[in-house]
Parts: C-alpha cells; sequence; structure tokens
C-alpha cells in the first residue's frame, strides 16, 4: 500500500482528504489509480496531451522522481508520494 | 558551507558598547560571537515584501542587528492585514506599509540602517536594486515576481531565501546561490492564473506567515554567519495544522534555463506575460453576463422567479447570505441536477471570481439563462444591505 499525500490546494478534488491509499508497483501507475478515484484532480495533475504538469512535482520519499526514473520509478512498500505544487501567497 | 556574502570589514562593522551591551545574547554564544555579530552588522538584506512574511522576517532581522534593510512594498496597510502582518497596528490602516514597517523597525533597533523602497518591483528596477544588497528574501504573493525575484537573484549571484504560504501549508529553502537549485530548478513553469488560490480566495492560518517567515530569517541569518545547515538544497514544508515538517531534497537542473549550464535566461523577461497574465487579473473572459446588486435588488423585490445560486462554503454562508440556494463550486458539477435551466440564475459568491467559473460551467453545461452578480456578496453588502457584515 502506497500513500498518496495530497497538498492543500488538492484536497478540495479528494473530497478533503490530505492522503490517498493506493496500489501500485509503480509512480506512473499510483498517480493513475489516484486520478481514477478523484477524477477532478487530472487536469490539476495533467496536461491536456497526458504529461505531468511542470508546476506539480511529485516526488517519491524526499526525492523528486524527475531525477529518478520519473513516472516509471518502482514503489516498494512503505514508500511514500508526495505531490508538491507551487504555492504563492506571502503578502495577501 | 559556501556562502555569497563579502567577508565582513572590521572597521566597517566595529561594535559600539551600546550595540554590544544589546547583543549580548549572541556574543556568548560562540556560533555568533563578536566576530559573528560584526558580519550581521555588515550584511545588506533586502525584504521583498511588508506583509506576511515580511513582517516577521524584518522585524526578527532588525533585532538580530543585520546592519542594513532594504524593504521592497507599494501597498497600504488593509483592515484584513492585521490578523497576521504583525509589522502593522490598527492605527496603521491606510497607511503606506512601508512607513508603518520602517518606523517598527527602527524602534526595535535604531542601529538598523533601514532602507525603503516605494515601488513595484520589476524587471526594470529588479537587477540594480538586488546589486546593493547580499541577500533577497522573497516574502511576495504571486508568481509573476516570484519568478522575477528568482532570474534576478540569478543574474546578480544573490541567494534567494524563500518562503511561502497557502492556508495552512508552507514552504521555505534558500535558492539561487551558485552551487544550489534555483526557484526555476523546482517549478520550471508556473501554474495558469487562477488555478492556484491567493490568500484572500484561500484564507490563510494567521500564525503561518510567522513560522514562515522566521524560518526565512532564521535562515538569512545562517547564510550571513555562515554557521549551520542552510535550506540549500532542500525544500522544507510545514503543514501547521498536523505540525509536521518535512523535507524534499532539491537538485539543481542541469538544464535549468537559469542556472543551468546553458543559460538561456540572460535578462528579465515580462513576468506577467510568462504566468499568461494579460493586465488585471479579471474574473473569467467575456461572455459572462453579469448583473449588478442594485438590480438584483429591484427584481427581488418585485418578486421576480429569479433562482440565487450561492456558490461559497457553508461556512461562508454562515457569516452572510442572501438567502440564495447554496452549492459550493466544487460540489457544482455533482450537484448540476439541483438547478432548473429553465429559471433564470443568478449566481454570487463573496466578490464575484467564483461565482463567474460557476456562470461560466453551467453555460458550457448548456444553461442559457445565468448570470453572474457583479461584486458577489461584498457589493450587496456595500451597496444595498451596509448592516451585512463584510469579510
Amino acid at each position: 500500500m502506497t500513500k498518496i499525500l495530497i497538498p492543500t490546494p488538492l484536497r478540495q478534488y479528494t473530497g478533503k482528504q490530505p492522503t490517498v491509499d493506493v496500489e501500485a508497483g509503480t509512480v506512473a501507475e499510483a498517480l493513475s489509480g489516484l486520478t481514477a478515484r478523484h477524477p477532478e484532480l487530472r487536469r490539476h495533475l495533467y496536461t491536456e496531451e497526458g504529461k505531468l504538469r511542470s508546476f506539480v512535482n511529485v516526488y517519491l520519499n524526499d526525492e523528486d522522481v524527475r531525477y529518478l526514473q520519473k513516472e516509471a520509478t518502482a514503489i516498494k512498500d512503505g514508500d511514500s508520494i508526495s505531490i508538491v505544487p507551487s504555492i504563492a501567497g506571502g503578502r495577501e | 558551507m559556501a556562502t555569497t556574502t563579502p567577508e565582513a570589514k572590521p572597521e566597517a562593522a566595529a561594535l559600539s558598547n551600546e550595540e554590544i551591551l544589546r547583543y549580548s545574547r549572541h556574543l556568548i554564544m560562540p556560533e555568533v560571537g563578536m566576530e559573528g555579530q560584526q558580519k550581521l552588522k555588515a550584511a545588506r538584506v533586502l525584504c521583498i515584501g511588508a506583509g506576511g512574511l515580511g513582517s516577521p522576517l524584518a522585524l526578527y532581522l532588525a533585532a538580530a542587528g543585520v546592519g542594513t534593510l532594504g524593504i521592497v512594498d507599494f501597498d497600504v496597510v488593509d483592515y484584513t492585514n492585521l490578523q497576521r502582518q504583525i509589522i502593522h497596528a490598527t492605527a496603521d490602516v491606510g497607511r503606506k506599509k512601508l512607513e508603518s514597517a520602517a518606523e517598527k523597525l527602527t524602534a526595535i533597533n535604531p542601529f538598523v540602517n533601514v532602507r525603503a523602497f516605494e515601488t513595484r518591483l520589476s524587471s526594470a528596477n529588479a537587477l540594480e536594486l538586488f546589486r546593493e544588497f547580499d541577500i533577497v528574501a522573497d516574502g511576495t504573493d504571486n508568481f509573476p515576481t516570484r519568478y522575477l525575484v528568482n532570474d534576478a537573484c540569478v543574474l546578480t549571484g544573490k541567494p534567494n531565501v524563500y518562503g511561502s504560504i497557502f492556508r495552512f501549508e508552507g514552504q521555505a529553502s534558500v535558492f539561487a546561490t551558485e552551487e544550489g537549485p534555483c526557484y526555476r530548478c523546482l517549478y520550471p513553469e508556473p501554474p495558469p492564473p487562477g488555478l492556484v488560490p491567493s490568500c484572500a480566495e484561500g484564507g490563510v492560518l494567521g500564525i503561518l506567515p510567522g513560522l514562515v517567515g522566521v524560518i526565512q530569517a532564521t535562515e538569512v541569518i545562517k547564510l550571513i554567519l555562515g554557521k549551520g545547515d542552510s535550506l540549500i538544497g532542500r525544500l522544507l514544508l510545514v503543514d501547521a495544522l498536523s505540525m509536521k515538517f518535512r523535507e524534499l531534497k532539491l537538485r539543481k537542473n542541469p538544464d535549468c534555463p537559469a542556472c543551468g549550464g546553458h543559460r538561456t535566461i540572460t535578462k528579465l523577461i515580462d513576468y506577467n506575460e510568462f504566468c499568461g497574465i494579460r493586465g488585471e487579473e479579471k474574473p473569467v473572459a467575456g461572455g459572462i453576463s453579469e448583473i449588478q446588486v442594485e438590480e438584483l435588488k429591484r427584481r427581488l423585490d418585485a418578486k421576480e422567479d429569479l433562482f440565487v445560486l450561492d456558490v461559497r462554503e457553508p461556512h461562508e454562508y454562515q457569516i452572510c447570505n442572501i438567502g440564495g440556494h447554496l452549492i459550493p463550486l466544487g460540489d457544482l458539477p455533482r450537484r448540476v441536477n439541483e438547478l432548473d435551466s429553465s429559471r433564470e440564475i443568478v449566481a454570487h459568491c463573496r466578490s464575484g471570481v467564483r461565482s463567474a467559473k460557476a456562470v461560466d460551467f453551467l453555460q458550457q453545461a448548456g444553461f442559457k439563462k445565468v448570470h453572474n452578480l457583479a461584486g458577489g456578496i461584498l457589493a450587496w453588502a456595500d451597496r444595498i444591505d451596509p448592516k451585512m457584515p463584510k469579510y
């Protein structure tokens, strides 16, 4: 079981859940499981062409998957996936 | 850890007896000592923004004895700022943030040279401004400025101590050092406008910029002192509700257009264009039918058959409402069957932004008689019912 950590701006699309558990062998499978369960999340994570949006980073534990095998990165039991979008709040 | 701050010039940063007494709690620690305090005094830090993040950041840097503190802000203190922008007081509402901030900083520590820049940071002034400082601390609230600050820091070789917040989550790191990543290494592109809500739309826990702003101040001080483990190459994630702090590894992207091996960003660009914003960010494009609060009032009083749809959240409905049927914007796709497309619908939210999206959605779903209440319930409170609370 892999835990996917959902950042605050995206929790409105997961029924306010801060984490979603999925069964998956790779990061791609995990994200696909996530968007299958919460379809509204899809357009926030993926472009129309199906590419991961560049203002959203996906981490396996504490490593950016861009520097691993990207979405093909294999998941071990107990791993967690973090979705880290850019946020800008600071003054207002 | 290598830093990019200049060596302290002892004669320029000599401490008077008064300063030695003031900073005694720093001086008796080996990690600071006289040498460290002199480095602080010789340091020049630029704070972009005197708001949520800028308030605690600047206050603590002044208290710590940073010799020169530049502040950039062109805004005026608003009543709603006081919930978190602790450098400003009730009596400062309506006053320039810069004046209010400079006054408090000087009161805390008259030894600090506070340099105020009442300007909107832009591609025209950023480089020149950054060159006069050693470290930049980014406390801004919008994506175009974050990219501007990052690029200007990379181009001028100044570290960018980054902090950002949303509701009860924050991020902090140190970007744009020689060996470390820059903001673009993490986020090569900004989100399209409207996809990530601002604090005014999403709300923010008042203490959160306090937590993150002081983390930023801590990182600034560590860079100046050359002590401790900096957040260079690490993204600190703060969740205030669960009080969990996590860390993610940040790598320098070798192909980063700003700081990588083959840089394509050699000058500052039009950041509004880069972030997809044309002029003022207006709620949704043309094709949205709008209705003014006066007309709504007139038609409701005349008992016309209008369906008022409130797309705010339940907790907002409790603050004030005009009796509309509540379907939060996020639930609208699921609950659209509660609406009768043969009836005329007026959608409203707090200020008109979310309801414009609702109208757009309903129009796409085939609803022909939907209007957006321009200005939202705030406009209603302003012009129709002054007894209604505003929030």
